[in-house]
């Protein structure tokens, strides 16, 4: 499996739940897959999917899912431990981790070589953290969603793209059709 | 009432809820006090831009962020806010201390200093200069400007409005 078929795969379980989808094919891959106002994609910035993922987990009380790349977390290590000592129970860091830099044209990153992010993310302090199969995502994502606790899922999956369509949508209108569903959710 | 003590009174009283810090020795006393203060979350930040993402993410929770900072962060942060907090028009006070001006005992800083306006200037950020302590009275009118526009807006802070080097 491949991350659009990982993508595929857990998109009925995250259909619900807010999500803060990464740079690049992941968001393209989401967008045409499952859109739904719950999702916020972006569009830039390298690196940030967790951060702003966290920020959002520490503001309001729902859910969160931050669905991030093995090269973005390699860019961004610094998140790491301000989510270990940040800890937001409401927080869902998904990382699929296909060992390259899928949205450049599959350059190898260092996650596929010697470097374990599960092992460093326990490092820095993150309590609960899995490593799992890409097949086996959408079950860890359930667990972690019926859980309390704040959660790292690294899902190993195969390289490899599909041609999908770069999204159109302004990012104004990502921004506050997501925001308007936020903040519907936290007045229920 | 100091310095400190003001500025943290300012964001409380523009609600806001969410601010994130890389610090400088300049900035020591307000994060002291920002992480004392029981009206604001503070989360420190290994790098600014990621700070910026928290903020974002903070923004969209539906809390008022802010950044504190140094100016020497700031070309580490361009990407950010040109690609996250301009293109999806998210409003983000920057408090920056601006090393690098008269006084500064520390060549290096300097080096950043001559950048520091003409970037703020080519990113089109509004920018404002505190050289004294009384400047701090604009505070709450930038505070209020910032989420009025949904800009990020820069509050350059030299060592003279701090106390001196």
């Amino acid at each position: 499996m491949n991350r659009s078929d990982v993508l595929r795969a857990i998109a009925p379980v995250i259909s619900d739940q807010l999500v803060v989808c990464n740079i690049g094919l992941p968001s393209q891959e989401l967008h045409m897959i499952d859109d739904q106002p719950t999702n916020f994609y972006m569009l830039g910035t390298m690196g940030l999917a967790s951060s702003i993922g966290l920020g959002l987990a520490l503001g309001q009380k729902e859910k969160v899912i931050a669905i991030d790349g093995d090269g973005s977390v390699l860019t961004n290590f610094g998140t790491l431990p301000t989510i270990a000592n940040n800890e937001a129970d409401n927080f869902i860091l998904l990382i699929i981790d296909n060992g390259s830099y899928g949205s450049t044209g599959d350059q190898p990153t260092y996650a596929g070589k010697k470097t374990s992010l599960a092992a460093v993310a326990r490092a820095c302090g993150c309590e609960t953290v899995v490593e799992v199969a890409a097949e086996d995502t959408a079950e860890a994502l359930k667990t972690a969603l019926a859980g309390d606790r704040m959660t790292i899922i690294v899902c190993k999956c195969d390289s490899g793209n599909i041609k999908v369509p770069v999204i159109t949508m302004d990012p104004v209108v990502i921004r506050d059709r997501f925001m308007r569903e936020v903040a519907r959710r936290n007045a229920g | 009432m100091s310095i400190d003590e003001r500025i943290v009174a300012d964001l409380v009283a523009n609600r806001i809820e969410f601010v994130t810090t890389v610090p400088c020795k300049q900035l020591g006393g307000v994060i002291e006090r920002i992480e004392a203060c029981p009206d604001i979350h503070h989360v420190p930040a290994n790098k600014e831009d990621e700070g910026m993402g928290l903020c974002a993410g903070a923004f969209m929770a539906g809390k008022r962020p802010m950044i504190i900072m140094q100016n020497t962060a700031l070309g580490v942060t361009i990407n950010t806010l040109v690609t996250l907090t301009q293109f999806y028009r998210m409003p983000l006070p920057m408090l920056i201390s601006y090393r690098g001006e008269l006084g500064e005992p520390v060549a290096c800083q300097v080096e950043m200093a001559v950048h520091t306006k003409a970037l703020l200037a080519q990113l089109h950020i509004p920018t404002y200069h505190f050289h004294k302590q009384d400047d701090v009275a604009e505070l709450d009118k930038i505070l209020k400007h910032t989420f009025m526009c949904n800009k990020p807006v820069a509050i350059l802070t030299d060592a003279s409005f701090w106390g001196g080097y």
